[in-house]
């Protein structure tokens, strides 16, 4: 079973992120996911997770998530060091940042960056990073394709807005590359 | 063409519900269960959903519009959670009583004091006797089908008898899948609209919610208790219908995992069954010899399928998400009394667990699979048999 967890703010879309991921992966990926939100109350502002099972049968396990595969942090300033310690063995952090070289003391192999804000900015004008940041998580692992990314952006939205989210990932996978 | 959705246990409740055309819903939102009844205040807005939709100021206020609607015949539906639950306490009986064949669902959620939104059994379990049939899903998919399953039961004319469907508060009602949603005309043909003769009518007048004399309320409550009693033959026949139409079963009052050779068996509700499946299968690999009951239903207790799937185990144990206070959790005082008529002698042990929205680990069942061990190997039925899991603070022994 692969975990993915990401780490937001109340109205930057960190639960609408591990919905696209869920549904991505079990509409039009062929595979089974669960995503939930840390349960409790939600508040605008205030730090929050959410979380995403993904395997290839059906998911019986409704415990808490505690080792990740993938920690996703759309919010630069909840990045903590700690998340290291919460990597299964190949586990990746994925951080929004635009200040790669802060973070250079961190093994490289655990922690990829993407300036999502920049990118979300440029192209959305505003910096709602959930689309980018899942375009670095396919970028960078085989558990999401861009196709089926692409397919669950179309059933959440429509118009201008469903074209600009679908900028965002090449604009995202072309930067990884940088 | 059939088509699936990745939504969540409250969606799907509601979904279930657009597919079962009731003609009136009154509901009052609470978390965990807001979700449910947004949807389905849009779906009527919307128009994909032709029903009279009552926002009411209150759960009493409700469950009381439902038994007016329910009365005049009409398919009615509303839904709830925790102190909402305990707000209706007095319409839950009226509504019982009354025979009228609403379905709601229950977002299980713990009961103040300390106040909390998070999930437990112990609002549902506190009204095991009002009266209404109890069902308890596992996933999302399980709450639509039995939304749709909920009316064909209550409404059958020799059960007539409300239904309460309990979706474990967050861990299922806010967790996103995959459900299939079955198509309209298949839940049409197999859920008909609601015909009955026991309704106020112009033509017909009867006497309906009326009151009692000592020489007749205890016939009336035999005649609710023999209802509800045959209501387990209605729901295994239910179970082969919507399997036959759907293509799914849920197994009737209990869903038996990997019991027939099992030496230990825990018996769970809700989704915590999930939790204990995947743990058995790895113990499983590991050579010991256990299963998972999942009870479904809790009224009309299913006595019967307990007693003969545990009768070769050699120890019991039973999760309650709840705590009768001074005495023992509540699905295990009603599993032993079973296997105490089933003339059964296995230990038994009571888990005590998942209060308000603690985790449930695949470590803590674990753990209690291997207290199961001991207690079979030393049929040692002197010690504390009701053990709360991850205590947190010193306890007096």
């Amino acid at each position: 079973m692969i975990t993915v967890r990401f780490h937001g703010r109340g109205g930057q879309g960190a639960f609408t992120a591990a919905k696209l991921l869920g549904e991505a992966v079990a509409m039009y990926g062929g595979k089974q996911a669960l995503a939930f939100p840390s349960f409790g109350p939600e508040r605008r502002g205030a730090p929050v997770l959410a979380f995403v099972k993904i395997d290839d049968t059906k998911i019986y396990d409704r415990s808490e998530v505690h080792t990740c595969d993938y920690v996703v942090v759309l919010d630069e300033t909840l990045f903590n060091p700690a998340f290291f310690n919460d990597l299964s063995p190949h586990g990746r952090v994925i951080l929004n940042t635009g200040n790669k070289e802060l973070y250079a003391a961190y093994n490289s192999s655990q922690l990829f960056t993407v300036d999502a804000s920049r990118i979300a900015l440029e192209i959305l004008g505003r910096p709602i990073t959930n689309t980018a940041m899942l375009a670095a998580l396919s970028g960078i692992s085989d558990i999401v394709s861009v196709e089926a990314l692409i397919l669950a952006l179309e059933n959440y939205m429509n118009g201008a807005i469903l074209e600009k989210n679908k900028q965002i990932i090449p604009a995202v996978i072309a930067a990884l590359l940088t | 063409m059939k088509r699936n959705a990745f939504i969540s246990g409250n969606d799907a409740v509601a979904e279930g519900v657009r597919l079962s055309r009731p003609h009136v819903i009154a509901a009052y939102p609470i978390t965990p269960q807001t979700v449910a009844v947004e949807r389905l205040s849009e779906m009527v807005e919307d128009g994909s959903l032709q029903s009279e939709f009552l926002h009411v100021e209150s759960e009493h206020s409700a469950l009381s519009a439902c038994i007016g609607a329910s009365a005049v015949g009409a398919r009615t539906f509303t839904a709830t959670s925790s102190q909402g639950l305990l707000y209706m306490a007095e319409c839950l009986h009226y509504a019982s009583g009354g025979r009228f064949p609403i379905v709601m669902m229950n977002a299980n959620r713990s009961l103040a004091l300390p106040w909390s939104i998070y999930g437990d059994h112990r609002d549902s379990l506190s009204q095991l006797d009002s009266g209404w049939i109890q069902v308890y899903v596992e996933d999302a998919q399980e709450s639509l089908d039995m939304v749709i399953q909920s009316f064909a039961l209550a409404e059958n004319l020799d059960v007539l008898t409300p239904v309460m469907l309990n979706l474990d508060g967050f861990t299922l009602t806010h967790t996103y899948e995959l459900v299939e949603l079955p198509l309209q005309e298949e839940v049409d043909a197999f859920l008909p609209p609601f015909e009955t003769p026991y309704k106020m009518d112009l033509d017909n007048p009867k006497n309906l919610a009326f009151s009692s004399q000592p020489s007749d309320n205890t016939e009336f409550k035999y005649q609710q208790h023999h209802a509800i009693l045959h209501a387990k033959q209605v729901i295994r026949n239910i179970d082969s219908r919507f399997a036959q139409t759907f293509g799914r079963s849920y197994g009737g009052l209990v869903d038996a995992y990997r019991c027939e050779d099992a030496e230990l068996i825990v018996i769970s509700l809700g989704s915590t069954t999930g939790t204990c499946r995947v743990v058995a299968d790895e113990l499983r690999k590991e050579g010991w010899r256990v299963g998972v009951l999942k009870i479904r239903f809790m009224r009309p207790f299913p006595e019967e399928e307990i007693v003969k799937i545990t009768r070769h185990a050699r120890a019991i144990g039973v999760i309650d998400r709840d705590i009768s206070f001074g005495f023992e959790g509540t699905v295990f005082t009603n599993v032993n009394s079973a296997l105490s008529r089933g003339n059964t002698h296995i230990p038994t042990h009571n888990f005590i667990a998942g209060l308000g929205g603690r985790d449930i680990s695949k470590e803590s069942i674990r753990e209690l699979f291997s207290t199961l061990k001991k207690i079979s190997k030393t049929n040692d039925t002197e010690q504390n048999i009701v053990e709360f899991l991850n205590l947190n603070v010193a306890t007096n022994d």
